[in-house]
């Protein structure tokens, strides 16, 4: 196949990847969407195949099968509820990827047309530096956010002095690195390069806590995107630098849409080490002389049966309790007696971006029932109950009162406007933020403390 | 009613993002203009090329990924993560040519690094919008 014709092919395969993208703006059209996204692949792979650089098929049919098998079998076998850590293990491997393109081109330039090994272009040197250092800051990062979702690690913040000083130390290395290396085009370079940006990696996300990591992933996201461009220019492959250039940006927007949710900036939430003091106060701290009402799933089903409407606000508490199928059946029961339900889902509720949509959408909550912030808000004045699964800091009023709160200015649920709220919880322990909830005090605040599905399941036989 | 209204808004919307696109494509055309024409042997690759491909696929990819909705992040989120690993197309290249090499090993490294998530991806991705499709 002549270049002029792979490039042609190339190109579908890029429009194909703009397409399911588009077709991600309505649930009706996602499919399709993800299947042009399937063809796009397919179109790239074959017409790679046909250049005629590649010529032995045997390894490369050996790791497609290899590869293949293990990333359909994890994919069959996952849980929705372990989905951040999947994606955070997925962006790791795309970066690892991009390091290992990046070695090859050094040491075997020629297959790519980019110089000859000790005289390599030096802009396609800069590029591949810029591409592997990327990729492996995502990989050694990955690696970090898939450990702490998984909970092989502590999900609190790490923090250590000096630590900002290090980071930034380590950033001016790299780019020292990167000019040696043009320069020298030296193996050890390379390597040297290679291990720094794989500490960098680590090293940044570290201090971030767990509640922040719908912000790691998407940034994780993005860098994955901007390593394949970046390896893109270093191979000159138009593909490879618009599809990098589709998944940076869309990872970037979505942080983005992430720190707004936290009323935060990008570079509050790098710098790491939110809610390490709060955090740390013990269960039940502070109640001190207030008093909080707490009922049984008996009272639950009595105040949920006498309501006209009800929210529910789903938070990541419902994603540990896997508590979303028994959440729909109590919902099921409410609405078979003429009670609206809806839910209403906070931003960065979860542990990654849309994930209680994905949740509901599992235990089959039709989609539109389901509503963002923005459109839902209001109407918690006009609700009866609102129902809080699982979720702390997204309804706390501090956020609107208490400018001196460290959650002050992010846009929270109004639950309190609701007539009665219903907060399912396993203790009176402070949120992710480390910061009382006065709503619990409340008078029409009424605590269900227990697991939240034990509880549900409870509801749900005291409704019937 | 609101239908029509908000479907007029969104072409309006489309058009402001055309106008916005088609005003930058110029703006790149004409830097690609000033760029004196110098024998490719001394640029090597076409770099001022490849950043206008680039860019405008930033600009692509934002406007495309603004207008998804947010119920469907978890799904946008491992469907990109799939078609990044589109980087395979570089590890194929290093896996291809004859022989046992260092290139070679590292190709077929990442073509399988990229494979798990190719079929990863676009599977969860499946799974997930099969969630939502089953409805009413």
């Amino acid at each position: 196949m002549s270049e002029n014709v792979s490039a042609f092919f190339y190109l579908i395969a890029s429009i194909c990847f703009i397409l399911a993208l588009r077709g991600l703006s309505s649930p009706q059209t996602a499919r399709a969407g993800n299947i042009y996204g399937i063809a796009g692949m397919v179109i790239a792979v074959v017409t790679t195949l046909l250049t005629p650089q590649v010529v032995s098929f045997w390894l490369i049919i050996l790791g497609i099968v290899i590869g293949g098998a293990v990333g359909t079998f994890i994919a069959l076998r996952i849980q929705m509820t372990a989905l951040p850590q999947l994606v955070a293990a997925f962006h790791s491997l795309v970066g690892l990827a991009a390091v290992c393109v990046a070695a090859a081109a050094f040491s075997y330039p020629e297959s790519y047309g980019i110089g000859t090994r000790g005289a390599i272009h030096p802009s396609s040197l800069v590029e591949m530096a810029l591409g592997m250092t990327i990729g492996a800051v995502t990989f050694t990062g990955s690696v970090v956010a898939f450990a702490k979702l998984q909970g092989l690690v502590t999900g609190r913040p790490l923090v250590f002095p000096g630590q900002h000083l290090i980071n930034a130390a380590l950033a001016v290395l790299l780019v020292l690195l990167i000019a040696l290396f043009v320069s020298t085009e030296g193996a050890p370079v390379f390597v040297l390069l290679l291990l720094m940006s794989l500490a960098l990696g680590f090293l940044l996300i570290v201090p971030i806590g767990g509640a922040d990591m719908p912000v790691v992933i998407s940034m994780l996201n993005s860098y994955s995107g901007w390593a394949a461009a970046g390896i893109g220019f270093t191979l000159s492959n138009s593909l490879l630098i618009i599809t990098g250039a589709l998944v940076g940006s869309s990872g970037a927007i979505l942080s983005y849409i992430m720190c707004r949710g936290m009323n935060r900036s990008i570079f509050n939430v790098i710098l790491g080490g939110f809610g390490t003091e709060g955090g740390a106060l013990a269960p039940g701290a502070g109640v001190g002389d207030r008093s909080v009402k707490s009922g049984s799933a008996e009272d639950a089903a009595f105040i949920l049966k006498n309501a006209g409407s009800v929210i529910v606000v789903p938070g990541y508490g419902m994603a540990v309790a896997q508590a979303q199928h028994a959440l729909r059946e109590m919902a099921d029961l409410l609405k078979k007696d003429g009670i609206r339900v809806r839910y209403a889902i906070h931003p960065v509720a979860g542990r990654m971006p849309g994930h209680m949509n994905v949740l509901l959408a599992e235990a089959n909550v039709p989609y539109d029932e389901v509503f963002e912030l923005d459109e839902i808000n209001r109407d918690f004045a006009s609700t009866d109950v609102a129902f809080v699964i699982g979720a702390n800091d997204v309804t706390n009023p501090a956020a609107k009162t208490d400018p001196s709160s460290p959650i002050y200015g992010m846009p929270i649920l109004d639950v309190e406007r609701a007539k009665t709220v219903l907060f399912v919880k396993r203790s009176m322990a402070s949120g992710y933020a480390g910061v009382e909830n006065e709503l619990f005090y409340r008078d029409n605040t009424m605590m269900l403390f227990g697991d939240a599905k034990k509880m549900c399941e409870e509801i749900v036989k005291a409704l019937e | 009613m609101a239908e029509p209204a908000s479907l007029a808004e969104r072409a309006g919307e489309l058009a402001g993002d055309a106008g916005a696109l088609a005003h930058n494509l110029e703006l790149l055309a004409r830097q690609l203009a000033t760029v004196p024409a110098t024998p490719a042997a001394v640029v090597g690759t076409p770099f001022v090329y490849e950043l206008t491909v680039f860019v405008l696929a930033v600009f692509v990819g934002y406007h495309v990924v603004w207008r998804v909705t947010p119920a469907l992040h978890s799904p946008l989120m491992s469907v990109t993560n799939a078609i990044s690993s589109v980087i395979i197309v570089g590890a194929l290249i290093a896996a291809g040519p004859v022989g046992v090499s260092f290139a070679k090993i590292m190709g077929f490294v990442a073509v399988a690094l990229a494979a798990v998530n190719i079929f990863g991806g676009f599977i969860v991705t499946q799974r997930m919008l099969e969630m939502f499709q089953k409805k009413r």
